[in-house]
């Protein structure tokens, strides 16, 4: 009987210690970490084998494509659910995550580690780590930075033929544009253009219509047009800031860009089309987030050489660029906090920040893009400094979803379907916005 | 009177259990059968149903658990019925229903006559018209959206070589003309088979002999078809547009793929707009009271259908 007891024990021991977390060595934890499948997510795993190495952690990922990636991420959020210890959430989720209580705040962590928001380029702090915006409440780490910014096909832009012809059709040269009505004149100088034989068009810009698409594509114009979210003395007054003069010429432009000098049916396109008529040969321009650029030159149609970078050309209100990217943040329902926060303080570390650049992620550390040898480093480095220098966010509101489905129907009834002018769209969208504002209670 | 195993069994049962059951009804027992089933459906279909209702009364969000739930009324039915969007996106639905369901319902029925005939091959004709309705909504949404490419679509392409038109001259799926129109043909492709097979089995059913009749008593075949064969296949053609109209009226899947709902909101059907309030808005009230709404509709539009097809049926 006793016999039978021990066995018993240490049956049910054995199957406690290979069910619990917690690893044999009894230090080790499993810890999964929650991004968007994408190239950097690649990047991420090899750059955690040495975190596991060091650690004796164990790292699992659920990478979630990114259609479906705000969905699914934030269901798990919402229903408080345990699958993530570690989210790589997206910029506009920082409001929620931290006034719902998704996220733990870092700031004791931060303080307690020597890790210190200073060194980070500081639109990357603002859009991904502070909330409210402008405090300093930090629930992540910067652990991306991207930013919209423009692939164009330099051997096309470089030869000789192409160069005569729209010389003498626009009597200036050929070359990056600098402006947005420069962009659209090469954009419509290309389009159904022949080159080689194939038919090929301007420009490559986001017009998908289910997720965030355009929102993301149409915000380069406004802001470089003049809209501004809101009243920058006062909170949440939108009425001559959303539907401004210089926001509905905006918004103009961008139809513009899409009437006359995207390829025929590019009329529900984001991050993959783009990439795919960039690679394939068919646009001489693509509006992209930077993570793209990587991929782009080493691909061996468009790669090296033949391909350019340039940040988000300006408009008559400046030059700005939608910042993309995401913090990295600690869910609070993770039963792995500590680990969890291992993991940060390992990834803040500037040397593991630099190996995060070589392998194709973008750093948001000071200590990193300050090198001297950062901007040399590759073909795109400089381009993406430059517009991470300029960018600016969609509302990070915990009801920024709202707002953010308010804005597609809206840009995408006007740009994609025609329907009504850009101030009727804008008008619609401060009354569609304010509705949400005083359902939130905020107005 | 022989003695069988059974009879031990039953002997074997102890005397309290043997009185027990002995003492429970015939109605009870049944009640013992289907109690389990009711319970499911209480709790999967009829608890949410209520709690949905409840839920359509106040402006609940589920992303905001710890926020006070306070009962509005019925403000947000208020708010539906004069929100114009959302009538547009019934009417984006009513346009979808009625023609996939006229198209399915001729083209179907037109196949499954076809089928009907002895011929040779009719079995592998048979195969292969019913294939698309074997794939999954979410593949046909995709490819289809290949087929529609301006540059590279073999329907484009098709419709140029017949017509004479520029190929990439016009976009089914960027169109707001045509877009409508692209998600009609796309399920159109997909579920006629299905329609069709309905159909055969109501053709299959009639009997030669009336047929046989009808021939002896010089109806010509056109006569046949009227009175004999489209009056006979009637319930069954009644309950493939049952079908088709309840599957349609919560499409989501090939829509979403083909479109996203665009281009603008002009094929946001109303399953997709109640998704996006619900999960992407997270307005759970006000999406439970449009939930309710389009629950009514359809209910109400089904039993008046169903009413009909049972009279049909009678006849």
């Amino acid at each position: 009987m006793k016999k039978n007891l021990l066995a018993s024990t240490a049956s049910m021991c054995l199957a406690l210690a290979v069910s619990s977390p917690v690893l044999a060595d009894g230090h080790g934890v499993d810890l999964t970490l929650c991004w968007a499948a994408w190239d950097p997510a690649n990047a991420l795993v090899e750059l955690s084998r040495d975190f596991e190495e060091q650690s004796g952690h164990n790292m699992n990922f659920e990478f979630v494509p990114w259609p479906n990636f705000a969905d699914r991420m934030l269901n798990e959020l919402n229903s408080g659910g345990g699958l993530c210890d570690l989210m790589i959430g997206d910029s506009q989720w920082i409001g929620g995550g931290a006034e719902q209580g998704h996220y733990v705040q870092l700031n004791d962590f931060f303080d307690a580690n020597g890790i210190s928001m200073d060194d980070f380029i500081p639109a990357t702090v603002t859009g991904y780590s502070e909330w409210p915006k402008g405090t300093p409440n930090y629930w992540a780490l910067p652990a991306f930075g991207d930013v919209v910014g423009w692939t164009y096909r330099r051997d096309w832009f470089e030869r000789e033929d192409i160069r005569a012809a729209f010389s003498a059709e626009y009597g200036r040269e050929l070359g990056v544009p600098q402006t947005l009505d420069e962009l659209r004149d090469i954009a419509q100088f290309f389009q159904g253009r022949e080159i080689d034989g194939t038919t090929v068009y301007g420009a490559a810009i986001y017009t998908e219509r289910g997720s965030e698409g355009i929102t993301m594509g149409v915000t380069n114009a406004l802001y470089n047009y003049g809209f501004e979210y809101e009243n920058p003395d006062q909170p949440y007054d939108l009425e001559g800031f959303v539907n401004s003069e210089g926001a509905i010429a905006g918004l103009e432009f961008y139809r513009d860009l899409y009437e006359t000098a995207t390829p025929p049916g590019s009329s529900n396109w984001y991050m993959g089309e783009n990439i795919d008529a960039y690679k394939s040969g068919q646009v001489a321009m693509q509006m992209n987030f930077a993570f793209i650029w990587p991929g782009v030159n080493a691909d061996p149609n468009v790669g090296g050489d033949r391909s350019g970078y340039f940040p988000n050309p300006a408009g008559p209100a400046g030059q700005f660029a939608q910042l993309g990217g995401q913090g990295i943040s600690v869910v609070s329902y993770s039963d792995n906090q500590d680990a969890a926060l291992e993991y940060i303080q390992w990834f803040a570390q500037p040397e593991v920040q630099a190996r995060w650049w070589e392998l194709g992620g973008y750093s948001a550390l000071n200590a990193v893009v300050e090198d001297p040898d950062f901007a040399s480093s590759q073909p795109y480095a400089q381009t993406f400094l430059d517009s991470m220098a300029i960018v600016k966010d969609f509302w990070a509101d915990p009801a920024y979803a709202e707002l953010l489905l308010a804005m597609q129907a809206r840009v995408h009834n006007y740009v994609v379907a025609g329907e009504g002018t850009a101030e009727e769209a804008l008008d619609g969208l401060v009354g569609d916005w304010v509705e949400v504002f005083e359902d939130e209670g905020k107005l | 009177m022989s003695y069988k195993p059974i009879d031990a069994i039953a002997h074997a049962t102890p005397d309290p259990i043997a009185n027990k059951v002995r003492g429970l009804s015939d109605r009870a027992i049944a009640w013992i059968f289907v109690a389990p089933s009711i319970f499911l459906l209480l709790a999967v279909n009829i608890f949410p149903l209520i709690w949905t209702i409840r839920l359509s009364f106040t402006n609940f969000r589920v992303n905001r658990p710890n926020n006070d739930v306070e009962w509005v009324g019925l403000r947000n039915y208020e708010r539906i019925l004069n929100d114009a969007d959302i009538w547009n996106t019934m009417q984006a639905t009513a346009h979808f229903l009625l023609w996939t369901i006229v198209l399915q319902v001729l083209i179907g029925f037109a196949l499954a006559y076809l089928i009907n005939k002895k011929f040779k091959g009719n079995d592998m004709w048979t195969t292969i018209i019913v294939f698309p309705m074997m794939l999954s909504p979410a593949v046909v949404g995709n490819f289809w959206t290949f087929l529609y490419q301006p540059q590279i679509g073999l329907f484009n392409y098709v419709i140029g070589f017949l017509t004479g038109a520029d190929p990439s001259s016009f976009s089914m799926i960027g169109d707001t003309h045509l877009a409508p129109w692209a998600i009609v043909i796309v399920d159109t492709w997909m579920w006629t088979p299905f329609v069709m097979l309905i159909c055969l089995a109501g053709l299959r059913s009639i009997p030669d002999s009336i047929y046989e009749a009808a021939e002896c008593d010089r109806a010509s075949k056109w006569r046949q078809f009227w009175t004999i064969t489209i009056p006979m296949a009637l319930p069954f053609l009644m309950l493939a547009v049952l079908f088709r109209g309840i599957e349609n009226f919560k499409m989501f899947d090939l829509v979403v793929q083909l479109t996203g709902g665009g281009p603008g909101s002009i094929t946001t059907l109303t399953s997709i707009d109640l998704k996006r309030e619900a999960f992407e808005k997270w307005r759970t009230g006000y999406s439970s009271a449009y939930a309710v709404i389009l629950f009514v509709t359809v209910f109400g539009l089904a039993s008046i259908y169903v009413k009909a097809l049972n009279k049909v049926k009678e006849r």
